[in-house]
């Protein structure tokens, strides 16, 4: 019983990860935007926030680092498949290989640095409950503000009207674009706003989780993150429990390592990759459920006719 | 006020120019990040483009890379022109060097160096079953050919870990995690003595020939094209989509498969955790620099294979990070897309105040079709 409590804890904080980056993917993929850079945009997010953190000691700073610079690397995609008409597959690929080049470049001095003390975080009160205290209440804030983010993308997407419209050019940019709506100009926003997200999943990534700047340190959680939205429905909510769910598979595979299980650890660590793999063929396997919930437009380009 | 155009007809000159700006584009970035991490731009750039074709011993060198470079680019080249986005051919190359290795670990100093094709071949099985599981999932189960087969580079990564360190761990080697050397039968016969290059170049040349035939001469490579260009088309015509998924992927994976045969008992001698060298996925910028064809692959697998030792002379040369070899992949790749834009469209002046006709774009697919001013 001992062990649960952290299990549930750093279970948590490993969903956070992939939640906040699914989160990012499921609004461009609303608004028809499929972007495969996702694991690239993680890595540059999470050397610029380790970069910041260490330059000024501040999380926050790093955080916002962490967002713009995906933002950003989600711009350049953005502009190239939604104003250049390029392959969304092979532009998303393009800023999966540079992000993986560019931040091993970026962050070879930064292997050897150290961040300041981490603070401890904890809700006054609550967190002294015993064992829900130990296991819900003594998360960094950015778990709870992924929790409070996909309560505000469901309303956002099913209840208010701007949501309405994201949906509208994505799953019919010419009937979007036939009531006026600048199409274009709603993916390329959409698309930076993902990127934002993803970038502070990179960044909760190298200053809160690990807290560690390695090369290639994203090790897939990108490309997971990609499956999640496919896992989900494209439902924030699912989202959220999908990211728990593989938080769950990545520390259940460290806890059974810690426990000393008689099984060599690659084994174990190739858990998260096959649950993907699982999970996406039991979830596609109804080809019907995927047609029916996936963006009908969902990767295809646009380009109005005047 | 500056905006795109659409061409009536995709430019020809523009499909082969794009590579090149491209690459001039990459070069200016490149020389200018050399000049703002304090290195004379030109000097440096030569270490990129100069040395590595410098003498005989160089362009050797030079071939050893774009050997499985260029293997695994034609197999990507099939596979992409097929519309299948295979992007897990790291893992298949990493398969492809246990299977191999599996069958050199087991020659001897006796062994006729005929071992070489069962080696091989093996390389090649142990490839194409790999990417025949992500065959599978999407025929039978609809999942992405993208995720499985990113997720499969991933699970063999660790699978070639967990040999090496565990169950084919030499038990000779002082505990490094790496196999017994293979028998010297084994080693791939080099080509000209006292240079590295093997007769892999050979092989990856003879392939590319037999892919150009295979796409372009034969019934099956067309209807391989079609599926990818106009998939309702092909359809229609009776083409069997998922045929063409399970040629893509065996094709793909087979040479993906050949290339880490190739690599495990060529240059390396041995399996290590270090057999992994990225060519999977440099190999799909290759692919698409080489515009999807065998023969603009051969020189776009030269190209890639300059960015890796050029990466290594700035390192040891320079003193800079041999990872500015995957920056410039990646920009290369990012630019190349960018100045495609440029078959397809022309840039063009507009005074905003009278709009020219546009002509219909030519989309595939997603565009509506309307009655053509083109």
């Amino acid at each position: 019983m001992d062990g649960i409590a952290p299990l549930i804890a750093s279970t948590l904080s490993a969903g956070t990860v992939l939640a906040l980056a699914a989160l990012g993917l499921l609004i461009n993929e609303r608004a028809g935007i499929l972007n495969l850079g996702a694991e690239g945009m993680m890595l540059i997010a999470a050397i610029a926030a380790y970069a910041t953190c260490v330059h000024t000691g501040s999380d926050t700073l790093g955080f916002f680092a962490g967002a713009l610079s995906g933002a950003v690397a989600a711009a350049c995609f953005g502009a190239l498949v939604i104003w250049f008409n390029t392959n969304q597959y092979a532009t998303g690929l393009a800023l999966s290989l540079f992000g993986a080049g560019f931040s091993a470049f970026a962050g070879i001095k930064y292997t050897q640095e150290k961040l300041p003390e981490r603070p401890r975080f904890a809700i006054p009160g609550l967190s002294d409950i015993p064992f829900i205290g130990e296991a819900l209440f003594k998360q960094h804030p950015l778990v709870y503000l992924a929790i409070a983010l996909t309560v505000a993308m469901s309303w956002f997407l099913s209840r208010s009207r701007s949501g309405l419209v994201l949906r509208a050019v994505g799953e019919s940019p010419e009937s979007a674009h036939a009531l006026g709506y600048p199409v274009r100009r709603l993916r390329f926003l959409a698309v930076c706003v993902g990127g934002a997200l993803v970038g502070l999943s990179g960044a909760y990534l190298s200053s809160v989780y690990t807290p560690l700047w390695v090369e290639g340190m994203v090790a897939g959680k990108g490309w997971i993150a990609l499956a999640l939205t496919t896992f989900a429905t494209w439902r924030p909510a699912r989202v959220l429990l999908g990211a728990y769910l593989f938080g769950g598979v990545t520390m259940l595979q460290f806890h059974l390592q810690g426990q000393g299980v008689n099984i060599a650890s690659q084994w174990l660590s190739m858990l998260p990759y096959l649950a993907t793999i699982f999970v996406l063929v039991l979830i596609s396997r109804d080809i019907n459920v995927i047609r029916i919930n996936m963006p009908a437009s969902l990767g295809k380009p646009f380009h109005p006719t005047t | 006020m500056l905006r795109l155009e659409s061409r009536p007809q995709p430019s020809a000159t523009m499909a082969w120019l794009s590579p090149l700006l491209a690459l001039a584009v990459t070069l200016i970035i490149g020389a200018s990040l050399f000049s703002m991490l304090g290195k004379a731009p030109l000097s440096a750039l030569a270490v990129f483009f100069v040395e590595p074709v410098k003498n005989a011993y160089a362009w050797s060198e030079l071939a050893v890379k774009a050997t499985p470079l260029l293997l695994i680019a034609l197999g990507l080249s099939v596979c992409f022109r097929s519309n299948v986005w295979n992007i897990g051919a790291e893992g298949q190359f990493i398969l492809g060097a246990i299977g191999g290795g599996w069958v050199a670990m087991h020659a001897t100093e006796e062994t006729s160096k005929l071992i070489l094709i069962p080696i091989l071949l093996a390389g090649v099985l142990a490839g194409a079953l790999w990417a025949g599981i992500v065959a599978l999932l999407r025929d039978r189960y609809n999942a992405s050919e993208i995720l499985v087969s990113l997720m499969l580079v991933y699970v063999a990564d660790l699978l070639l870990q967990y040999l090496v360190y565990g169950p084919w761990k030499d038990p000779a080697g002082y505990n490094f995690p790496q196999t017994i050397t293979f028998a010297a039968t084994t080693k791939v016969p080099k080509l000209i003595r006292g240079f590295r290059t093997d007769i892999g170049v050979l092989i990856a040349l003879s392939t590319a020939a037999a892919l150009w035939v295979f796409l372009f001469r034969t019934y099956a490579g067309f209807q391989l094209q079609v599926g990818g260009l106009a998939p309702a088309a092909a359809r229609y015509a009776g083409f069997s989509s998922r045929r063409a998924l399970w040629i893509a992927l065996s094709i793909s994976g087979g040479l993906a498969g050949l290339a880490g045969a190739l690599e495990a008992a060529g240059p390396l001698g041995q399996l290590t955790p270090y057999v992994p060298a990225g060519y999977g996925f440099a190999a799909i910028i290759v692919a698409f620099v080489g515009r999807l064809h065998p023969i603009g692959a051969v020189f776009a697998s030269l190209l890639m294979s300059m960015f890796y030792i050029g990466g290594e002379l700035a390192q040891s040369r320079l003193g800079l990070p041999k990872s500015l070899t995957g920056v410039f992949q990646g920009l290369l790749l990012f630019t190349l897309l960018a100045c495609d834009t440029l078959i397809n469209y022309r840039i063009a002046w507009h005074s905003s105040a009278k709009p020219s006709p546009q002509p219909e774009p030519a989309l595939p697919k997603s565009s509506v079709k309307s009655p053509g001013n083109a």
